[in-house]
């Protein structure tokens, strides 16, 4: 109890410094925003005006805690590019496509990885072994934007399997949408599986070699079955610990699979409001992005005891 | 008087030579009818290409087996190789005799979207205003590793600096550094790039400064480690106890003894760091056309342009990859040599 309050209390401190660091980078803008916002050419008085309104004319700590309170009760402000919507609104339109994406890309890539590794660690060192692990190393080194450009050229555009550039909700239609978001998530999944698969692999090794591993053969238990009852979940540690590293990359990966397929998500919309300098919809959506991932992390490094009972008595 | 072993010896190491000389040249074959061959679709070209590719690769590693008796690295030695010679012409780019690479108004009468013929002018072919794409990969190059080797340089001395000094003093100053790296983390590398990108101008300076940013805390963390780890040895101990000052403890103790892992965490990054200058380039927010990087170089070839013209991706992809698996197989290297600990994970 002692550590997860402890864990609470570091958090929001983290939140605090990124908050803040999110908050006054963006003011170090270039460009004035009420010009952005009214255009060219009208009388100072305008510029004036708009300024007291957005509050830009207060010291910086005053307008922090101004976005900061705001931000907690649920307000992130009016994005400044027409139509000048609420931005709360927008990430809440744009979050659940980007979380489809990754979600649907970790689960094909652990679907995947699993049986590939438990495969290579069952037949360690031979041909196919090293085929995949082989594979797996490639596909690490193929940037994701990279990977993204080849499955469209080869399936979307010499196939013709898969549309590009189209969104279908998954509230209007289930199979329309999955339709859509399969080769984006192809591409997500790509660099997790290669990772999943190497780590997976090299510890279920490890655990193969353990003395209860040897009892439960001698006990003339079938191959398949110590290897999903007894192997896997011991050896699951590190893929958990790397599930969380990789979040970080997930999210980076799904920013740029978003763009290359132009799908209607938040990295997208960062992108695009960052190219035209739209700052407080940057604000809070990577206000919210390093809110999810720190929560999820902090998640993550509970789990652990679960998986290892032997990790809750060395923590507490 | 050659003993029956010795002869066994000898017709298994013919046998190797002969299989290893057969696989280079069938696969060699494979490998330039699947480029070549203008009645496949582009996937089965690919995959032709690629079953060539290995087969040449087994064949010489079967070849260099036979011929020195012993068995080598043969995909290290290339990835070495590939670094050495892509460094070489990137730092020579300007005096070399290579084609044009940003000045369109030279190019008016070059060959547009010409695809990669050897023998020419264009061995790599030109992108859509003739420029040529082997000067274009080569300055890219340029910018692509001294951007990451700047950006690595400035994230290993600040932040192994900054984690040897948190490891060593321990309490305030260690949770006050553990707080800012925690939320420097809690940002999504790319993400926070993209923010940056939003207020810093595109040059090369400001694209190394904010990359290095994205190293420094994995940097501090793991010197910080090594540093708790030293810092109970017997050695520290001793120069402590011989009244050695906490400043030439941290320099002359603590860090010949961190720098060995954070070298190498140094090496697998920076290939992190050329898939990120590149993701960033590719979304237009890095280096700005015309001066090429591989990001916006496969840039280019959205909208239309890499169905009729691949090359226009693939050879700066091919550059991207090479390098990227290059430096990753480098760095692999490294950490199973220096950092037992982090290979692990």
């Amino acid at each position: 109890m002692r550590r997860i309050s402890l864990r609470i209390g570091e958090l929001i401190a983290v939140l605090f410094v990124v908050s803040f660091g999110v908050f006054a980078m963006v003011t170090l803008m270039p460009g004035d925003p009420a010009v952005a916002i009214l255009g060219e050419g009208h009388p100072p008085q305008d510029y004036e005006n708009l300024r007291q309104e957005l509050g830009l004319n207060d010291g910086l700590l005053h307008r922090y805690w101004d976005w900061l309170s705001g931000a907690v009760t649920g307000d992130l402000g009016t994005s400044l590019v027409p139509p000048q919507t609420d931005v709360t609104e927008r990430i809440l339109g744009a979050l659940p496509v980007s979380v489809e994406l990754a979600v649907l890309g970790l689960v094909i890539a652990l679907v995947l990885a699993i049986p590939l590794a438990m495969w290579s660690a069952a037949h360690a060192g031979g041909a196919i072994d090293r085929m995949i692990s082989a594979t797996m190393f490639a596909t690490l080194s193929v940037p994701s934007f990279l990977a993204g450009l080849l499955l469209i050229m080869i399936f979307a555009n010499g196939l013709g399997w898969f549309p590009r550039a189209q969104w279908v909700r998954i509230s209007e239609d289930i199979p329309g949408n999955l339709h859509h978001a399969l080769l984006p998530a192809i591409v997500i999944a790509m660099m997790e599986l290669a990772l999943f698969t190497r780590i997976l692999r090299n510890d279920l090794i490890v655990t193969l070699n353990e003395d209860y591993i040897l009892a439960a053969r001698a006990k003339g238990m079938p191959p398949w079955r110590i290897m999903v009852t007894d192997a896997l979940r011991p050896s699951s540690f590190s893929l958990v610990t790397l599930m969380g590293i990789s979040l970080g990359r997930l999210i980076g990966s799904t920013v740029i699979v978003e763009y290359l397929f132009a799908l209607p998500g938040m990295g997208s919309m960062i992108v695009t409001s960052a190219n035209q300098g739209d700052y407080p919809l940057v604000q809070g959506a990577v206000l919210i992005v390093a809110l999810v991932y720190v929560v999820v992390n902090a998640g993550i490094d509970l789990s652990y005891g679960y998986l290892d009972p032997r990790t809750r008595r060395v923590h507490a | 008087m050659p003993s029956d072993k010795f002869r066994a010896d000898r017709a298994k190491r013919t046998r190797t030579l002969t299989l290893g000389a057969v696989m280079l040249v069938a696969g060699a074959v494979l490998a330039g009818f699947g480029w070549s061959t203008p009645s496949l679709v582009l996937a089965g070209k690919a995959v032709l290409f690629l079953v060539g590719l290995t087969l040449v690769f087994q064949g010489v590693s079967r070849l260099v087996i036979g011929i020195r008796g012993k068995r080598i690295d043969l995909l290290f030695t290339l990835a070495v190789i590939w670094l050495i010679g892509l460094i070489t012409v990137a730092v020579l780019a300007p005096v070399l005799p290579l084609g044009e690479h940003n000045d369109v108004a030279k190019t008016l009468l070059e060959p547009t979207n010409m695809s990669p013929q050897l023998l020419t002018d264009h061995p790599l072919g030109t992108n859509n205003q003739g420029l040529d794409m082997l000067s274009r990969s080569i300055h890219g190059a340029r910018t692509s590793l001294a951007i990451s080797l700047l950006a690595v340089t400035i994230g290993t001395v600040v932040g192994g600096c900054i984690g040897v000094i948190a490891g060593y003093y321990r309490k305030g100053v260690d949770s006050v550094v553990g707080i800012f790296t925690n939320a420097l983390l809690a940002v999504p590398p790319l993400i926070l790039l993209i923010a940056l990108s939003t207020f810093l101008e595109p040059s090369l300076r400001n694209m190394a400064l904010a990359l290095s940013l994205l190293t420094i805390p994995s940097m501090v963390r793991l010197a910080r480690a090594n540093t708790i780890a030293f810092a109970q040895r017997e050695f520290v101990m001793a120069a402590r106890l011989m009244g050695a000052t906490r400043l030439r403890v941290m320099a002359r103790e603590l860090v010949p003894n961190v720098i060995l892992p954070v070298f190498s965490m140094a090496v697998v990054m920076i290939s992190a760091l050329i898939v990120a200058e590149a993701s960033l380039s590719f979304l237009g927010l890095g280096i700005q056309q015309p001066d090429p990087t591989w990001g916006n170089m496969v840039a280019e070839g959205e909208g239309g342009a890499m169905e009729d013209f691949p090359h226009i991706v693939l050879v700066p992809g091919a550059f991207l990859f090479l390098t990227v698996f290059a430096f990753n197989l480098l760095g692999e290297k490294a950490q199973q040599r220096w950092d037992t600990r982090s290979a692990k994970l």
